[in-house]
């Protein structure tokens, strides 16, 4: 009964809405963006789950004292402010809370942000430099359409040979349009395939043990 | 060098080094400003989805707009509050299934069009349009054929044997020449980052460069 009725839910709604997109009229339109104002509704709640989950984690780092436990002090608390501050600062009469919350996304969210994903030029780097070795063709070719595109994007690469940003451009538009077509139609097939399995009720993975 | 009055600039370009810190080795610096870019980004997270989904979507429909039907997706939504309790964990089922059901019925038309037909539509078009002439309509083919071959190389029905293992072979070609054109597209995402907040440090801090 546990596995069944969100099977049959599933089922249901998997065919409705399959059969809803060939159905041309205003009504049919208004259902479609209602239920997808619905799944917003949804989908929102389930990041209670995720934030659960941070919380659970840092507060049994804190209980039990772990190395570092004071950094998940942080953690709690730099969320706690900026959830409050996010939506208190919405409120009227409370928009000096929102100007903060804005100061805080761009003077400390945002800097760390790009810092973090600048710090992985390096480690790209230096992995490339592991991997990219020209040990067989297909690495070759990898490394030689890697390092046009790097050139092609900057100043660089022009001073170099004038036609170095043109053969960047004709790397992107034909073979590498042609392996990211191929890649998407597979793509396209096995979400087709994935979307049937779960409306049909044969993938089932998603019920994990809850049901049992 | 005429350091920044901005306490806020300070802040920042004292995160920004606190991160890049981590290139000589982990350090409680580095795990500090980690921790705190955690808590931060879950934070906004929960405000972004409170502001923009929760407020126009459930609050602005059922209590200003008094659409009552709305009652139902936050009921749906709250039933993944049961996790949090052993014996009714099992009816966030309930709201996963409206998900998948609706997700999968929805996009099950789109993706055949959109990923498929499409994206065939396109690359026989290129391949076939006389207009284009000379190296255009040479390109085109070039790209039909990239296609084919990087689709053979994903062929598993029948055994990589004869022509099906001459095609995969080419096929493998054109994915690494794909590989390689967005791995230098992403590193050099990543250097502009760097270049980003370099010239922040240099400009906004410290004032060397003006």
């Amino acid at each position: 009964m546990k596995r069944q009725i969100p099977l049959i839910i599933v089922l249901t709604l998997g065919i409705v809405f399959f059969i809803q997109f060939f159905i041309p009229s205003q009504i049919s339109t208004n259902i479609y963006q209602t239920t997808l104002q619905w799944e917003i509704v949804i989908s929102a709640f389930a990041i209670v789950l995720a934030i659960g989950s941070l919380i659970n984690h840092h507060m049994l780092k804190i209980q039990r004292r772990k190395p570092h436990w004071w950094n998940s002090i942080v953690t709690l608390i730099a969320m706690l402010v900026m959830a409050l501050l996010g939506i208190l600062g919405r409120v009227e009469g409370m928009e000096s809370l929102g100007q903060l919350y804005r100061t805080l996304f761009l003077y400390v969210q945002a800097p760390m942000d790009s810092a973090m994903f600048a710090i992985l030029a390096f480690y790209m780097a230096s992995a490339a430099y592991r991997a990219f070795r020209a040990r067989s063709q297909e690495a070759a070719l990898l490394l030689i359409s890697g390092f046009i595109i790097m050139l092609g994007v900057v100043p660089f690469g022009s001073l170099l040979w004038s036609k170095i940003p043109d053969i960047a451009e004709w790397i992107m538009m034909v073979p590498n349009m042609a392996a990211k077509r191929g890649i998407l139609f597979g793509v396209g097939l096995g979400m087709t395939a994935t979307s049937l399995k779960i409306i049909l009720g044969i993938e089932r993975s998603w019920l994990g043990g809850g049901g049992k | 060098m005429i350091f920044s009055t901005n306490p806020w600039v300070w802040v920042a370009a004292i995160l920004t080094l606190c991160i890049f810190s981590f290139l000589y080795k982990e350090n409680p610096f580095y795990r500090f400003a980690e921790h705190l870019f955690v808590g931060i980004s879950a934070g906004y997270g929960v405000a972004v989805y409170w502001n923009n989904a929760i407020v126009p979507n459930l609050f602005v429909p059922l209590f200003q707009q008094h659409n009552w039907w709305f009652i139902i997706p936050g009921l749906l939504g709250m039933m993944f509050f049961f996790r949090f309790n052993q014996k009714t964990g099992w009816l966030i089922l309930i709201p996963m299934a409206v998900l998948l059901g609706t997700g999968s019925g929805m996009s099950l038309a789109p993706t055949i069009q959109t990923n498929i037909l499409k994206q065939m539509q396109s690359a026989l078009a290129d391949a076939t349009n006389l207009k284009l002439g000379g190296w255009g309509l040479i390109w085109g083919i070039v790209t039909l054929f990239g296609v084919i071959t990087t689709l053979s190389y994903f062929f598993f029905s029948r055994e990589q044997k004869g022509l099906l293992r001459v095609s995969a072979n080419i096929g493998v070609w054109f994915i690494m020449i794909g590989f390689g054109a967005s791995f230098g597209n992403t590193v050099m995402g990543r250097i502009s980052l760097l270049i980003g907040r370099v010239q922040f440090l240099l400009t906004d801090w410290i004032h060397i460069i003006k």
